[in-house]
């Protein structure tokens, strides 16, 4: 998280919404460490990083998510997903994050 | 509403050691604690998890995470009891940057320091001369001083551990020998110290001389750096990163100090 404070510092001064996603847990290979945060203001825009790239388009949709609903979750992404297409680490491990408002 | 952010961001800014406690699953999800042990009013603790026991635990058990700076997920019972399930708790820690020391205010002094920012690192570069110790030419470094070896370390010799740095690139036996035998006395984890095999065996035989011991002698990477062929200041500076990360982590990657030969070999053509 230390990466963006400054960007949340600055989303915090213009009043904007924020949902913060932060990786808690790695099983198997994993590409960040618990700790790698990202977050999501009310108007899109995306700081930081949880993955190689991997899930950050999906971790966007449930920040969104989040905003409108101002609960609090964990969401885990895994190779072993059964839908064919749905969204996965390359790498074979399993992350599990835990996305809420940024309300504290 | 955000005093627990602000707890945690000014501790992360001022570079003290701070934990966030986040309850992930169970009753009270999201509820948080930050803990600021080393705050200016003494160890502050702001927020709840849900119940005093619960907060008690998991302070205690934090401590101890802070301290090996670790961050993962921890299980308790509602009052915090051991062995249970009832609750999950991420105990993120957040350590203050590692420090890397540089001696010698040269070029490669200052695309070390940058590669280092990179890294994370608070870099301190030190010089006696006042004429090249200057903000202005390294002004990516957190501090600039104007000081001999002693002085630097009478400020930091303390707080080095297993994450920090001492790079000393002086050529110099007036700031090198004093440089090593103080950076050998404390417990940092990594130290390098620039120049030829040939410089290096004239300092072997200087630190021999003033007492220097032979297992802080072996804590030594000189030449400095891993052996990629390395020649510019800013690839010199990738190379000795490099092998700090390497350091740490306790990964082999083939090491000057561990080879023989010219450090600067003809590129094959």
């Amino acid at each position: 998280m230390k990466e963006i404070l400054a960007d949340l510092d600055t989303w915090r001064a213009q009043g904007r919404k924020v949902a913060i996603a932060r990786v808690v847990n790695v099983e198997g290979s994993g590409p960040r460490d618990p700790g790698a945060a990202m977050a999501v203001s009310d108007s899109g825009d995306v700081i930081g990083s949880v993955s190689g790239g991997c899930v950050e388009g999906a971790v966007v949709t449930e920040a969104l998510a989040i905003l409108e609903t101002g609960e609090r979750k964990m969401v885990s992404f895994g190779y072993s997903d059964d839908e064919a297409f749905a969204v996965g680490l390359t790498c074979g491990g399993t992350i599990h994050l835990f996305i809420e408002p940024l309300d504290w | 509403m955000s005093e627990l952010y602000e707890q945690l961001r000014d501790a992360i800014t001022d570079e003290r050691p701070v934990v966030l406690a986040t309850v992930i699953e169970g009753p009270n999800a999201g509820a948080k604690l930050v803990l600021d042990p080393e705050c200016a009013d003494g160890f502050v603790s702001v927020g709840t998890l849900g119940n005093p026991g619960l907060d008690r635990v998991v302070s205690r058990d934090s401590v101890g995470e802070l301290a090996a700076g670790r961050s993962g997920v921890r299980h308790y019972g509602p009052e915090g009891q051991a062995n249970e399930q009832h609750v999950s708790v991420f105990v993120e820690s957040f350590a203050p940057p590692p420090i890397m020391l540089v001696f010698g205010a040269v070029d490669f002094t200052a695309a070390l320091a940058r590669a280092a920012k990179l890294l994370g690192f608070k870099v301190v570069v030190a010089d006696a001369r006042s004429m090249f110790a200057t903000v202005k030419r390294f002004p990516m470094a957190d501090q600039v001083m104007v000081a001999w070896p002693d002085e630097v370390f009478d400020v930091y010799a303390e707080r080095l551990g297993h994450h920090d740095a001492v790079c000393i690139l002086t050529h110099d036996p007036k700031f090198d020998v004093p440089a090593v035998q103080r950076a050998v006395a404390t417990e940092v984890g990594y130290i390098g110290v620039m120049g030829s095999r040939r410089t290096h065996a004239t300092r072997l035989k200087r630190l021999a001389e003033v007492g220097v011991p032979q297992q802080g002698i072996d804590r030594l990477m000189a030449p400095i750096g891993l052996d990629i062929g390395s020649r510019t200041p800013e690839e010199t500076a990738v190379s000795v990163c490099a092998e700090i990360i390497a350091n740490r982590t306790g990964h082999a990657a083939p090491s000057l100090r561990d080879s023989d030969g010219p450090i600067h070999r003809q590129a094959p053509t």
